[in-house]
């Protein structure tokens, strides 16, 4: 079972420049706790005690899990999983 | 430090005026690995806030995605202040993730004149950098 993760540059460092790895799993929860054990420190990445860390932004294909369950979206075979760092700031 | 043509400069400016005094935000993006800004992307700023911008999530998918066929990368993120100086805050420090863009700050706190000031922002260190304006025209 392959699904395709799409790595964003400052999260390559986990990956050894990789811009994308394959992982499996039903859920994203699981398919991150996947790819956290070929690629160590990544779920912290991603994760924090809330569920899905809020300044990133995960897409299941064309959609933001963020609508689709979080770390309860379902997953499967010939999914693409990307990830992309939030563009955020202000004047504080 | 950056090299840009004027004209894109002048569309950054534009936008932040025309949010002000919500904050303006976008990309400019160029082929990658050539440091070269070419293509200016005005970004709609989800949070609409005068003191904090956020891409919006589906509008950043689409536009990476985009990027990415185009074999481009963010040459530049830009964003304005509008009460405030244009310098990297706590939060754009924390939020600046792109390792290899220049960060170009617009302040809009003078109604006559546009501070416009560029920056790199790596693991959390800012160098400010200069400006170079080129003759290049904006696509």
């Amino acid at each position: 079972m392959a699904i395709d993760v799409r790595i964003p540059t400052i999260l390559r460092t986990f990956t050894g420049g990789a811009k994308s790895v394959e992982g499996s799993g039903d859920t994203l929860d699981e398919l991150i706790a996947d790819l956290d054990t070929r690629h160590a420190g990544l779920r912290g990445r991603l994760v924090d005690d809330s569920g899905l860390r809020r300044f990133v932004n995960v897409y299941l294909n064309d959609e933001d899990v963020r609508f689709l369950g979080g770390l309860d979206a379902k997953v499967k075979d010939g999914d693409t999983v990307t990830v992309l760092p939030a563009v955020a700031g202000g004047m504080r | 430090m950056l090299t840009i043509p004027r004209a894109l400069v002048d569309q950054v400016i534009a936008h932040a005026r025309a949010d002000h005094p919500d904050e303006a935000c976008g990309v400019i993006a160029g082929p990658a690995g050539s440091d070269r800004a070419e293509r200016f992307i005005a970004m709609t700023n989800a949070e609409r806030s005068p003191t904090f911008y956020r891409f919006d999530s589906m509008e950043q998918l689409r536009v990476w995605r985009e990027m990415d066929e185009r074999e481009e990368e963010p040459v530049v993120i830009y964003h304005s202040h509008t009460a405030t100086e244009a310098y990297p805050s706590r939060t754009d420090i924390s939020y600046a993730t792109e390792p290899s863009a220049h960060y170009l700050l617009v302040s809009t706190r003078e109604p006559d004149e546009a501070e416009v000031r560029s920056f790199l922002i790596v693991d959390g260190q800012v160098t400010e950098e200069e400006i170079q304006f080129s003759g290049g025209a904006a696509e």
